[in-house]
């Protein structure tokens, strides 16, 4: 790709670096073409339905009742800045995401340290955590409204009545926290297994002089563990957000869309096929969230950016 | 997961480490619960599961039996799982098939601009499936490949793609450039030097990855429950079928619940040290 810059007048050498040109500019496609369908693949599928997506925010569009699809602008985007429950939306959405990723690496973490010791029948004790992760997300929610938090069959209740408390409507009281905590519940197994890896992945020579030099084990933890863990805290946080800032199926299944759990995603569902019909209004909602979300991927990406530096040097 | 760091075992006390070691187990228990909670009430009556929690009962297959009996005017049990089977192993394998070579190309034999490839692909995850299903619905409905699985097929192939790309490239980090650079000094073509030395480095890798793909697309609910509601409908959205207003289905929905999460979760047990070191190791060296 980058020819260097050919300053010598003589024909000959000229010639050749035509040649070389040609050589390097095959040998650069040979290195692209591997890549090509997976990229076309991907910005045939992603871009050409956002661009769409764009077209129609534009436009004044319901279809129930059905009415001609006219032009109009920007208006769409003048309503939606407007629009009081858009911007309710946005706030749950960053209310969810933020706590549904903190405290599932915070537990993650607390988990992995647990689970990084030596003790008869730790990898069953893993299996057992990991468990939570694979479960379909819809069932995860149906299994939690209906036998976990229900006031009279939930197991919750069933538990905390056992001790002498009232029960608790989980669902209806707490929406939000309710949704937030069968996220925790799916997600803190994946934090635990990435922070697992990180635990496990530290030089013991290191540990090990340290531990000869007297260092106390909250010292070594503080000061050692710790910033060896960072990276991997922030590749939880980024894969984190990326899964749980789409959460729609938590949303349906557990309180099928109680105003305090509509994030972004259900918003624009709920304008559009999922009841509300306005489709033009429904684009301009979701080109937000995707304005949105980029400038929250870009801050996203840095921290990855950081993650692959040094990587040339390798 | 071999050599353990110990980080919490603060106290060397044998006293203190039992009780680490118990709480853990304590723990552990506490989060497979709800899962083992859901496959005891999949063997109770409906009137055992929809009352006072039971904890010893007569276990009885009837509603297993009663879910997976096919019920006119609805998808049966069998067609379900095999549509889930064909989705998703279909977009699983032509997943990985796209991101083999191109991670090859972001790794072994990486383009120049490899890194802002990486994240193009990476950013795309970022674009919420909410925001594009409409155009999304209006071109399935244009191609007529609504209620069929070749929608799902290909949608299921676009979010996993990034995913693959991504595993796949830290896995092939880990393939040492020595090793293909004597190859190709031998006079190795690219072919020979990807199936002899790169394929068998990675193949572990291609597994974990492959695994992943099939485990986020089996689970996925929103599209399939806008493009595929009446025909080739998957176990995601038949599952939820079972939800009723008007009669005790808690004991019904378990067993169905059991059903159509267990392929998954063997799957996930069996791979799960594998899965994470590519998610993880790879991407942070």
């Amino acid at each position: 790709m980058q020819v260097e810059e050919q300053t010598s007048s003589d024909a000959a050498s000229m010639a050749r670096s035509d040649a070389v040109k040609k050589m390097e500019k095959r040998e650069a496609w040979s290195r692209r073409i591997p890549l090509l369908p997976a990229l076309v693949f991907v910005i045939l599928i992603t871009q050409i339905p956002f661009i769409l997506s764009i077209f129609y925010s534009l436009t004044e569009w319901t279809v129930n009742p059905p009415r001609p699809r006219t032009f109009e602008g920007f208006e769409n985007y003048t309503f939606a800045f407007g629009d009081r429950f858009f911007r309710e939306a946005a706030w749950v959405t960053a209310k969810m995401t933020f706590w549904a990723v903190f405290l599932s690496v915070l537990f993650g973490l607390g988990m992995a340290i647990l689970l990084d010791r030596k003790f008869r029948g730790v990898g069953f004790v893993r299996t057992l955590v990991l468990t939570p992760f694979l479960v379909m997300p819809v069932v995860a929610s149906l299994v939690w409204k209906t036998q976990m938090f229900d006031a009279s069959f939930g197991m919750i209740n069933w538990f905390t009545g056992q001790l002498g408390l009232e029960p608790f409507e989980f669902v209806s009281k707490q929406p939000l926290w309710s949704v937030i905590g069968v996220l925790v519940w799916q997600w803190t197994p994946f934090m635990m297994l990435i922070l697992l890896a990180g635990l496990q992945s530290q030089s013991t020579s290191v540990l090990e002089a340290a531990r000869v030099d007297g260092a106390t084990k909250w010292g070594i933890f503080r000061q050692i563990t710790l910033p060896h863990l960072r990276n991997y805290i922030e590749l939880c946080a980024l894969l984190g957000t990326i899964y749980l800032i789409q959460v729609f199926d938590h949303i349906v299944g557990l309180t099928g869309g109680v105003s305090s759990t509509i994030n972004l995603p259900f918003f624009v569902f709920r304008t559009s096929i999922g009841g509300g019909w306005r489709f033009g209004e429904a684009s301009a909602y979701s080109i937000l969230v995707v304005i949105v979300t980029i400038i929250f991927a870009t801050f996203g990406l840095r921290v990855l950016s950081g993650l692959l530096e040094g990587e040339d040097a390798a | 997961m071999s050599e353990s760091t110990d980080v919490a075992d603060f106290g060397s006390n044998r006293f203190v480490r039992a009780l680490l070691s118990a709480s853990t187990y304590l723990l552990g228990f506490i989060f497979f619960f709800p899962v083992l909670w859901m496959v005891l009430n999949g063997f109770k009556t409906e009137d055992q599961a929809n009352g006072t929690p039971v904890f010893f009962f007569q276990p009885t297959l009837d509603q297993f039996r009663l879910v997976t009996e096919s019920i006119p005017g609805r998808s049966s049990f069998g067609e379900v799982i095999i549509n889930s089977f064909v989705i998703v192993l279909v977009s699983t394998m032509i997943a990985m098939i796209l991101a083999v070579p191109a991670a090859f190309a972001l790794s072994i034999r990486p383009v120049t601009k490899w890194r802002d490839v990486l994240f193009f692909f990476i950013s795309t995850k970022f674009l919420p499936v909410v925001a594009g299903i409409l155009p999304v619905y209006i071109i399935a409905r244009e191609f007529e490949l609504l209620n069929t699985r070749w929608s799902l097929i290909i949608m299921y192939t676009a979010l996993n793609l990034p995913l693959a790309v991504w595993m796949l490239r830290s896995f092939f980090q880990e393939v040492p450039s020595e090793l293909i650079e004597a190859a190709r000094i031998d006079g190795a073509s690219l072919r020979s030097q990807l199936t002899s030395i790169v394929l068998p480095i990675v193949a572990p890798g291609l597994a974990a990855t492959g695994l992943l793909c099939f485990i986020f697309a089996w689970n996925e609910f929103f599209l399939s429950l806008q493009l595929n509601t009446s025909d080739a409908q998957t176990a995601s959205v038949w599952v939820t079928g079972f939800e009723s207003q008007r009669e005790d289905f808690i004991a019904k929905l378990s067993a169905a619940s059991t059903l159509v999460v267990l392929p998954v979760v063997v799957a996930g047990w069996v791979a799960q040290k594998r899965m994470i070191r590519g998610l993880a190791m790879g991407a942070i060296k």
